[in-house]
């Protein structure tokens, strides 16, 4: 594993692995020095092109807590805003010598273009690209739920769930999965760890092909709540900011039908896991209740977060492949 | 390929004992230690250490005085060996500060894990002392590292394999030497 662009190239026993240090990460929290040297005198550069406050903070914190130092650069006051492209950007952190690049980015494919192209030869990291993939965030919800499956508090330290999957879990994600990277990479990363995965939206916030994803698809929230037996239920933001074309008639209306509100919350089974991607529009696709419930395991993920990207960084940064390719174009 | 066994399971057995009691007498008692092994092989041998230990004094309990300390992330070939995956550290009695720390593992050689396992013990607390017993001191050191308790001292040239094999992990107990060449795991 040289990149992490997508959570469909994971295979089982990667994932696992990924999941199982990131379990021995949390408890570096806990400890005294709250840092390991694994990283010292490596830098990670974030590239966020795209606005950002949890991912870009929790990737800050993980390569802190790494001992790596961390440039951060954001679109808005940089030279981008001058013109400069993604090539020449890329070419100048090289140049400058980063050990490891994180990278969000508005258009989809973004980081498979950084890690493909031989501008920089360092390890990449997709911290989400446009409609397409945000695999941390996949990852951090399967240690969530592991740890939710597993019957374990869902982000104090505990080693109970090391070595396992999320197999007989049954996980709905509602809302918006047209325009949900956090949907498609969860999609194929719950079902390559066991899950079973049930996505339930109005049919015009479905992409095209979703028929192929390894999921059902069902339309109907109340329907969903009362079929099928659910671990967990990820709710969802609505992302305006992505759309331009009318996909529900109004707000209300798809609070009313798609929204988790009180009645439908109560309607769950009482030990199903409530989940959100971050940040939560309360009211709209998740209600009060639901979103303040202490089956809501929202702040839970945001902590995993930073776990779970230590984890990633790790794997990434270390062993030999890095060692032997580093250095490499980096004259 | 020669290989030659140098300790069986009842040579094992009672260097632990030995150990034991070599602890016990540093230690003047069994008060405030605690044996914490270095994965893979130092964890069983850590609660065997403990079991020894809780058999001379019987008011211990073995499973109170037996941990793991994993040392990938202080290891300082991270970036050159393979990848590696940690494994988990358990403290009994969920801290280290003021107790003494016996650090257990199999093969004492360029004493490097060790190294490791003293930055690791110091991000975790700040013991009291730490002190290091190793079931099989093979020399070659690389660092000024010595071992306060050895099961067993094995003269061996640096291109012949020590390999220790425990009942937990590998279904038997026994300390070989495999020539040069040979396949020593």
């Amino acid at each position: 594993m040289k990149h992490l662009l997508s959570t469909s190239e994971l295979t089982r026993a990667e994932a696992i692995d990924l999941l199982d240090t990131a379990e021995q990460m949390s408890l570096v929290s806990t400890r005294e020095v709250k840092k390991l040297p694994v990283l010292r005198g490596l830098t990670v550069v974030n590239l966020f092109f795209e606005d950002s406050t949890r991912t870009r903070i929790s990737f800050e914190a993980a390569a802190k807590r790494l001992s790596a130092d961390v440039i951060t650069f954001s679109a808005k006051g940089s030279s981008v805003s001058k013109g400069e492209s993604l090539q020449d950007t890329a070419q100048t952190l090289s140049a400058m010598g980063a050990d490891g690049v994180v990278i969000r980015h508005s258009g989809s494919g973004a980081p498979h273009r950084l890690a493909h192209s031989g501008w920089i030869d360092a390890p990449v990291v997709n911290a989400g690209d446009g409609t397409h993939e945000h695999p941390t965030q996949a990852l951090l919800d399967a240690f969530t739920l592991r740890r939710v499956h597993a019957g374990l508090p869902a982000s104090a330290p505990a080693d109970g769930a090391v070595g396992r999957g999320l197999d007989g879990a049954v996980v709905g994600i509602v809302g918006d999965i047209l325009h949900s990277r956090v949907a498609r990479s969860n999609v194929h990363l719950l079902t390559t760890l066991g899950a079973r995965v049930v996505l339930v939206a109005p049919p015009t916030l479905l992409p095209i092909g979703v028929e192929s994803w390894p999921c059902d698809v069902v339309y109907d929230l109340d329907a969903a709540i009362r079929d099928h037996p659910f671990d967990a239920l990820m709710m969802l933001r609505v992302q305006q900011e992505r759309m331009h074309e009318a996909f529900f008639p109004t707000a209300r209306e798809y609070a009313r039908r798609w929204g988790l509100s009180d009645a439908r919350a109560r309607a769950l089974p009482g030990d199903c896991a409530i989940m959100h991607p971050g940040p939560m529009n309360r009211g709209f696709e998740i209600g009060a209740e639901a979103a303040d419930s202490p089956r809501a395991v929202v702040l839970d993920q945001v902590a995993n977060g930073v776990s779970v990207r230590m984890a990633v960084l790790y794997r990434l940064l270390t062993g030999q492949s890095t060692a032997a390719s580093g250095r490499e174009g980096q004259s | 390929m020669k290989q030659r066994t140098v300790l069986d399971g009842a040579e094992i057995h009672r260097a632990l004992t030995r150990i034991a009691h070599e602890v016990l007498e540093a230690n003047k008692g069994p008060e405030g230690l605690v044996l914490l092994g270095i994965p893979t092989r130092g964890v069983p041998l850590a609660a065997r250490l403990a079991e020894a230990v809780a058999r001379i004094e019987p008011a211990t309990d073995a499973g109170a005085l037996a941990g793991a300390l994993d040392i990938t992330m202080h290891r300082d070939d991270l970036r050159s060996g393979r990848l590696r995956s940690a494994a988990p550290t358990h403290i009994p009695g969920g801290t280290i500060d003021a107790r003494t720390v016996v650090l257990v593992d199999d093969v004492l050689f360029s004493g490097r894990s060790v190294r490791a396992a003293l930055d690791a013990v110091s991000a975790i607390g700040r013991p009291h002392a730490v002190r290091l017993a190793v079931l099989v001191d093979r020399g070659h050191r690389r660092l000024p590292i010595r071992a306060d308790h050895v099961g067993k001292n094995i003269p061996s040239a640096l291109d012949e394999r020590v390999g220790v094999r425990v009942q937990e992990i590998d279904g038997e107990d026994s300390v070989t030497i495999t020539a040069a060449g040979g396949d020593g795991r």
